[in-house]
C-alpha cells in the first residue's frame, strides 16, 4: 500500500481503486458538454457590464450580422415562463431576461445562438446595451448596504445560538481578546466550465448539465417551464469539479432550454471563465468579531461570535457558523448575532463547508491568540477546553475524536520540537512556524433512494441519482453493495447523476456517502432477506437452517453452521433470473413528509445539530509549518499534516483524497484566493485563473493524512460522518497561526500576502 | 472570436512584403490588421477575449531561415534566433553557465507548457496582463486610446510603481527582459524599411500620452534575433523572482543582477527590475551606487533606496515599493554569495 491507498485500520475499508478512474485518465468519460450531439447549435451569453440600473436599449443589429446567427434569446422572450425562485434548488430569484433591471454586475442580458461556438461567442460580443446606470453598494462600508439580521432568514439558520450569561462572565474574566477578522469573496472556478446542453425529444426536455441536485433541479426547472416534472431530465454523469457551485441551478438552464424549444434543436452553452464569476454564485466575505474571556487556567468562561455577510438584494443568503463555532469547545458562556449586509451582487451560495470554512477560520485565529495570550501551548489550550456535552443545548456528541486527532497528529508532526517562543525558529533566511487549528463539519444525513439488482450471473446493478462530483461516491456505494451481496467490485456496475434514476438529495452538506450508502444497505438487505428466505424455504438448499446467521460470499450464501448455497440455485428454485429491490431510506427522526419532500427534490437534512439525542459532527485537526523570507516575507508551506476522525470510513483512499484536497484548498483559502471587487462600480476585477489564484503543485510540498479510527453507530446505518468538507475547515487558521509563531504577526484579513508581512 | 484570414509565409521577406501589404506606416502592431503570430500563447489569448483584433494572422513559424531557431555562441556573446523557446533557451547549457540571469528568467516564467510553445521574441513583445486591459467592458487608455483608465483608481495590486504615467499605469509583465536590458541585448529586426538593430532598452515605450504605443517596431518589421554581448562576468547574475505562490505566477517583484566583483568590491554591477515597472527596467542609478563600494546589506539598501527614489504607488501597490527594494538587496546578496 502506498501514501494514496492507506492501510485501513479499525472500521475503515478498502482503498479499493474509484471505479470510473480508467473512464476519466483516457478521456472515455464524458462530461456534459462533451457529449456528441447531432444538429447542435451553440449558445453564448451577453452579460452586463453594470451592476446596477436598467437596460434601456439593446443594440443587436451587429450581432445579428454575423454568420451563422441563428437567434438571440432576450427581453420578451422569457415571458411565458416563471421566474426562478431562490431556496434549494435555484441559485438567485433573478430572472434575468424577465425583466431590464440589472441587479449585479455580469448579469444575463442575451443568449446568442449560432451555428458554431465561435460565431455565437463573436455574436454576443457585440450586443450592445445602454444603460440607465445607478450607483451601485459593493460591499461592507459602500454607501448604500442594508442590514438584517440573518437568524430565520434560511431554514438552515434558525437561531443566534446562545448559552448563560455572556456579558457577565465576560467581564469577569481574567483573561480576555476583542478581535476582529475578514475572510473574502471567493469563487470555486471548478476546471469544468459551466454548461447547459438542452433538447426537445415531443414534449420531454433533456438537460445536460453539471449538477450536484439532478432531482431538486428537474422539478425547479419543470415549475419555471410550467410543466410536469416527469417530463424533465437532467443528465450529469460526470462532474469536473463542483464544490457546491453545480449545487443550485442558475437562470442560465431554462433560457437555454427556451433556446432549444425555439430553434428545434439541441443547444449547448459554455459559459466563459469570466462569465462564471457573474452567473454562478461564490463564497461570500465575511466579517467577524470575536470575543473570548478565560481563567488564568485557560477555561473559556465566555465566548462571543458576531459574523457579517455580503449577499444580494434579492436574496437573503445566510452563511452563518456560529452553529457549529458556538458548540466547538466548552465555553461557559455564549453569546452569537449574524447578520447580512445586502449590497448590488449576485446572491452568493454554497461553497465547500459553506459555514465552516469562514467561521471556524475566525474562532480558531481567535484561539490561537488567546493561547498566546495566556501564555499557553494552542493544544494545551484546546485540550482544557474539551467539553463534555455542547454548551448550547448540554446535548452529548455522538462521538468526539478530536483529542486523538490532535494527539496523532501533534505525533506526526513533531509538535514536541516547536520552540514555542515567536520568531525563535530559522533555517538560514526563512523564518519558521509552526501552527495548529481545529476542524468540525456537521454530520447530516437525508432521505434517499436506490436500486439494486442481483442477476442470476452474478452480476450486480446499482442505481440512485446521486452525483459523481469527485468524491468517489460511486466506487464507495458499489462497495457497499459489493460487501453485503457478496459480489466482487467488478461485477458491480453503477449508475448515477441522472434524474430518471431513484432520487437523492442534493449533494452537499457532505451527505452523499451516508445517504447513499444507507439507501444501498437497505435495498441490499432487501435482497438478501429474499434470498435468505427462499434458500431455507421447504425445498430451498438450506431448507431447515432457519433464524440463523448467514451472510453472502463469493456467491454463496453461507450460514453460521457452514453449510451453503449458490445464490444462483437460489434464483432457479425461485424461478427468477434477478431480484431488484427499490429502498428508500429515510433517517432517524425524519418527518412524515421526507420522503414526499425527497421526490419533491427538497430533501429534509438531520444530524448535526438538529437531533433531540446528541449533536454530530466529524473533527480534525491540522498542523502546518512555514517558511517566511526574511527579506522578501514571502510565505511557503513546506508541511502540513492532518488527522480526521470521521466514523466508518468507506474507502481509505477516497477518503485522504477528499481531505488532502480539502488541506490544500484551505492551504490556497489562506494565502491566495479572493475575488477583487472594484468598489467604485461593484464589479469583480480579476475574473480568471491568471490573476485568481489558487496553489499549483510546487506550493504544496509534504502533506500527510491520518484516518483516526472511530465507531458510531448514532449518526445513520452506515455508520458513516462526512468528510468531504472538513478537510479545508481551520486550515487557514492554522497557516496564520505558524505564520503568527514565525513573524510575531497575528493576520486577521485573508488572504495572508506579502504586504501584510512587510509593514 | 472574430473570423480572421491565417497566412504561413515560408521566408523572412515573403513575411515582411505581407506584413507590409496589409498595414500602413503608422500602424501599431499590435493595433494594425495584419499581425505576426509565434507561440500564440499571448496573442491568441488576447483575440479569444476581444482584445486583440487582428483579421490577419501571418505565421512565422514556416519561415524557413534556420537562424531564426538557432541559439549561437560566439566570442561576442550568443544569439537567440527569435522563434527559439523559451523551454530551448532554459534548458541551454551554455547559457545556463554564462549567464545564469538569463535561464533563471525564463525558468521562472509560465509553466513548462507555456515554455514549450512561446518563442524569445513572443516573450519580450508579450502584452500586459492588466485585468482591465484585458476585459474589454472596462476603459483602457492602452486598448482604446483616450478612454480612460479604469486601473488608475480601481484595483491595482498588480500594477507599476516606476514609468507610470497618468495615462496609464500597467505593468510589463515579462522576465527574459530583464536579464536582456541588464545585459545590454541588441534586438534585430527585418521589415519592409530594411534591416536595423535596436537597443534592447529602447525597444519598449513608457505609456507617457500614448500607451497605446508599447514598442519602438513598426507593424511589418520581424524581429529575427536577440544577441546578448560577450560579459565573462556575467557568470555571477542570477534573477530572483518574488510571487504570491510558488510557481506560475507573474512577479510582484523581481530583480536581474549581474555583479563584477574585486573581493567584496563591486567593480560594475548590472541591474534591472521586473513586476515594478511599466517597461523592463534598467536601474543605472542603483548600479552607479555601487560602483567601487563595497557590497554588503549597507550599500545594497542604500542601492535600493535610489532605484526607488521615484517610484509613484497607487492604492493597493504601494507595498511595492518596499517590496521592490528587499526583493534588489536580497537578490545583490545572493548574486555576490554565488559560487562561481
Ligand atoms: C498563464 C500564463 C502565464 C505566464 N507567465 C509568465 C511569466 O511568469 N513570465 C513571463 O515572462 N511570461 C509569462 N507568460 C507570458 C508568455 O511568456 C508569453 O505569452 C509568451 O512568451 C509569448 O510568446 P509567443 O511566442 O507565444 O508570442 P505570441 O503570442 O505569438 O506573440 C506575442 C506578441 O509578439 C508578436 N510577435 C511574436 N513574434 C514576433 C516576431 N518574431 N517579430 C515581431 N513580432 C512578434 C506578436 O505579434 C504578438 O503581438 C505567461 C503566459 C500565460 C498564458
Ligand atoms: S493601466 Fe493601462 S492597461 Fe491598465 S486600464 Fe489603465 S490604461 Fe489600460
Amino acid at each position: 500500500m502506498d501514501a494514496a491507498a492507506p492501510k485501513p485500520k479499525e472500521n475503515q475499508g478498502e482503498p479499493l481503486p474509484r471505479v470510473d478512474a480508467r473512464l476519466k485518465v483516457t478521456g472515455q468519460a464524458h462530461y456534459p458538454a462533451d457529449l456528441p450531439t447531432a444538429n447542435i447549435a451553440y449558445g453564448a451569453l451577453a452579460t452586463s457590464s453594470i451592476a446596477r440600473g436598467k437596460v434601456t436599449k439593446l443594440r443587436l443589429d451587429d450581432a445579428r450580422a454575423v454568420p451563422g446567427l441563428l437567434d438571440i434569446v432576450t427581453y420578451g422572450d422569457m415571458d411565458k415562463v416563471d421566474k426562478p425562485k431562490f431556496g434549494n434548488s435555484s441559485a438567485t430569484s433573478v430572472g434575468p431576461l424577465h425583466d431590464r433591471t440589472i441587479f449585479h454586475d455580469g448579469q444575463i442580458i442575451a443568449l446568442a445562438v449560432a451555428e458554431t461556438f465561435e460565431a455565437a461567442e463573436e455574436a454576443a460580443q457585440l450586443i450592445r446595451a445602454e444603460y440607465d446606470e445607478e450607483k451601485p453598494t459593493a460591499s461592507f462600508d459602500s454607501p448604500g448596504t442594508k442590514t438584517v439580521a440573518a437568524a430565520g432568514k434560511s431554514p438552515m439558520f434558525k437561531e443566534d445560538v446562545k448559552a448563560g450569561d455572556f456579558d457577565a462572565a465576560f467581564a469577569a474574566a481574567a483573561v480576555k481578546i476583542d478581535q476582529r477578522y475578514s475572510t473574502p469573496t471567493q469563487h470555486h472556478n471548478p476546471i469544468e466550465l459551466f454548461s447547459t446542453t438542452a433538447y426537445w425529444q415531443g414534449d420531454q426536455l433533456v438537460v445536460h448539465e453539471p449538477s450536484q441536485n439532478v432531482t431538486g433541479w428537474k422539478v425547479e426547472l419543470a415549475r419555471q417551464l410550467k410543466m410536469d416534472p416527469a417530463k424533465v431530465r437532467i443528465v450529469s454523469p460526470f462532474i469536473g469539479g463542483a464544490f457546491g457551485s453545480k449545487g443550485p441551478m442558475t437562470p442560465r438552464t431554462a433560457i437555454v432550454a427556451v433556446a432549444a424549444k425555439r430553434l428545434g434543436r439541441p443547444v449547448r452553452c459554455v459559459t466563459s471563465r469570466m462569465q462564471a464569476f457573474g452567473t454562478q454564485t461564490y463564497r461570500a466575505e465575511t466579517r467577524h468579531r470575536i470575543r473570548i474571556g478565560a481563567g488564568k487556567d485557560g477555561r473559556i468562561t465566555a465566548f462571543a461570535h458576531e459574523g457579517w455577510e455580503v449577499t444580494s438584494r434579492p436574496d437573503l443568503y445566510v452563511v452563518g457558523g456560529t452553529s457549529a463555532t458556538g458548540r466547538m469547545y466548552g465555553y461557559g458562556s455564549v453569546l452569537t448575532h449574524v447578520s447580512l449586509v445586502q449590497a448590488d451582487r449576485n446572491t452568493p451560495g454554497y461553497m465547500r463547508s459553506p459555514p465552516e470554512t469562514p467561521y471556524v477560520y475566525a474562532l480558531e485565529n481567535a484561539m490561537d491568540e488567546m493561547a498566546a495570550t495566556l501564555g499557553m501551548d494552542p493544544v494545551e489550550f484546546r485540550r482544557i477546553n474539551e467539553p463534555k456535552t455542547e454548551p448550547i443545548g448540554k446535548k452529548p456528541f455522538s462521538s468526539r475524536s478530536l483529542i486523538q486527532c490532535y494527539d496523532q497528529a501533534a505525533e506526526a508532526f513533531g509538535w514536541a520540537k516547536r520552540d514555542p517562543k515567536v520568531g525563535a525558529m530559522r533555517d538560514g533566511d526563512w523564518l519558521v512556524g509552526m501552527g495548529c487549528a481545529t476542524a468540525i463539519y456537521p454530520t447530516a444525513v437525508a432521505p434517499c433512494a436506490a436500486r439494486v439488482r442481483l442477476t442470476i450471473d452474478g452480476d450486480v446493478r446499482l442505481q440512485c441519482g446521486s452525483h459523481e462530483i469527485g468524491t468517489g461516491v460511486r466506487t464507495v456505494a458499489g462497495q457497499m453493495a459489493s460487501e453485503r451481496l457478496g459480489v466482487a467490485i467488478d461485477r458491480i456496475s453503477v449508475e448515477m447523476g441522472d434524474s430518471s434514476l431513484p432520487p437523492a438529495p442534493v449533494s452537499g452538506g457532505s451527505i452523499s456517502t451516508a445517504s447513499v450508502c444507507s439507501a444501498v444497505l437497505k435495498a441490499c438487505d432487501a435482497i438478501r432477506t429474499k434470498l435468505y428466505a427462499a434458500a431455507t424455504a421447504e425445498g430451498g438448499p438450506l431448507a431447515g437452517s432457519h433464524n440463523e446467521d448467514f451472510d453472502l460470499a463469493d456467491g454463496k450464501i453461507v450460514a453460521k453452521s457452514g453449510a451453503s448455497a449458490k445464490v444462483e440455485d437460489v434464483l432457479k428454485t425461485m424461478q427468477v433470473g434477478a431480484i431488484e429491490e427499490y429502498a428508500e431510506f429515510a433517517p432517524k427522526g425524519a418527518t412524515p413528509e421526507a420522503l414526499k419532500k425527497l421526490y419533491a427534490g427538497t430533501p429534509e437534512f438531520h444530524g448535526g445539530d438538529q437531533d433531540e439525542d446528541s449533536v454530530k459532527y466529524a473533527f480534525g485537526a491540522e498542523f502546518v509549518e512555514v517558511r517566511v523570507n526574511r527579506y522578501t516575507r514571502e510565505i511557503r508551506v513546506p508541511r502540513i499534516v492532518g488527522a480526521f476522525a470521521a466514523g466508518r470510513i468507506m474507502n481509505t483512499r477516497t477518503a485522504r483524497s477528499q481531505l488532502m484536497g480539502g488541506m490544500i484548498w484551505g492551504i490556497g483559502q489562506a494565502l491566495h484566493e479572493a475575488t477583487e471587487v472594484d468598489r467604485r462600480y461593484a464589479r469583480y476585477v480579476n475574473r480568471d485563473l491568471q490573476d485568481y489564484l489558487v496553489p499549483v503543485n510546487a506550493d504544496i510540498k509534504d502533506l500527510q493524512v491520518i484516518l483516526v479510527p472511530e465507531v458510531d453507530h448514532a449518526v445513520n446505518p452506515a455508520g458513516v460522518k462526512g468528510l468531504g468538507e472538513l478537510g479545508n475547515v481551520g486550515t487557514a487558521a492554522a497557516v496564520a497561526s505558524a505564520v503568527y509563531h514565525a513573524t510575531g504577526k497575528r493576520i486577521r484579513d485573508l488572504p495572508i500576502r506579502i504586504e501584510q508581512l512587510l509593514v | 472570436m472574430r473570423p480572421f484570414i491565417y497566412e504561413q509565409p515560408t521566408d523572412i521577406s515573403a513575411a515582411v512584403a505581407l506584413a507590409s501589404n496589409f498595414t500602413t506606416r503608422d500602424d501599431q502592431p499590435t493595433r494594425a490588421n495584419a499581425q505576426f503570430i509565434a507561440g500564440g500563447t499571448n496573442l491568441a489569448d488576447y483575440m479569444k477575449l476581444g482584445v486583440a483584433e487582428p483579421n490577419r494572422l501571418l505565421d512565422l513559424n514556416r519561415l524557413e531561415e534556420q537562424k531564426l531557431r538557432q541559439i549561437r555562441v560566439t566570442e561576442d556573446g550568443i544569439r537567440f534566433g527569435a522563434l527559439v523557446r523559451m523551454g530551448e533557451a532554459a534548458d541551454h547549457r551554455e547559457v545556463k553557465a554564462r549567464y545564469p540571469v538569463i535561464a533563471d528568467s525564463l525558468r521562472l516564467a509560465a509553466s513548462g507548457q507555456i515554455r514549450n510553445m512561446a518563442s524569445l521574441a513572443g516573450n519580450v513583445l508579450q502584452r500586459t496582463r492588466c485585468e482591465y486591459f484585458r476585459e474589454t467592458s472596462w476603459a483602457c487608455n492602452k486598448r482604446v486610446p483616450g478612454s480612460g483608465c479604469a486601473a488608475m483608481d480601481g484595483f491595482n495590486r498588480q500594477h507599476a510603481v516606476l514609468g507610470g504615467s497618468d495615462a496609464c499605469i500597467a505593468t510589463y509583465h515579462g522576465d527574459f527582459a530583464q536579464a536582456l536590458i541588464a545585459l545590454d541585448a541588441v534586438v534585430h529586426a527585418e521589415g519592409s524599411r530594411g534591416a536595423r538593430k535596436i537597443p534592447f532598452a529602447k525597444l519598449h515605450r513608457q505609456p507617457g500620452d500614448t500607451p497605446h504605443i508599447e514598442t519602438d517596431l513598426a507593424a511589418d518589421e520581424i524581429v529575427t534575433a536577440i544577441e546578448v554581448p560577450a560579459l565573462p562576468w556575467a557568470r555571477r547574475s542570477l534573477y530572483l523572482k518574488i510571487r504570491d505562490r510558488e510557481s506560475y505566477a507573474f512577479a510582484l517583484a523581481s530583480a536581474a543582477v549581474a555583479l563584477d566583483l574585486d573581493g567584496e568590491t563591486v567593480r560594475e554591477a548590472r541591474i534591472a527590475l521586473g513586476g515594478v515597472a511599466t517597461v523592463p527596467w534598467r536601474a543605472s542609478v542603483a548600479e552607479d551606487a555601487l560602483q567601487g563600494k563595497k557590497l554588503d546589506e549597507a550599500s545594497a539598501g542604500a542601492a535600493a533606496d535610489a532605484a526607488f527614489a521615484e517610484a509613484q504607488p497607487h492604492q493597493h501597490n504601494a507595498f511595492k515599493i518596499e517590496l521592490g527594494k528587499r526583493t534588489l538587496v536580497r537578490a545583490l546578496l545572493e548574486t555576490r554569495d554565488m559560487k562561481v
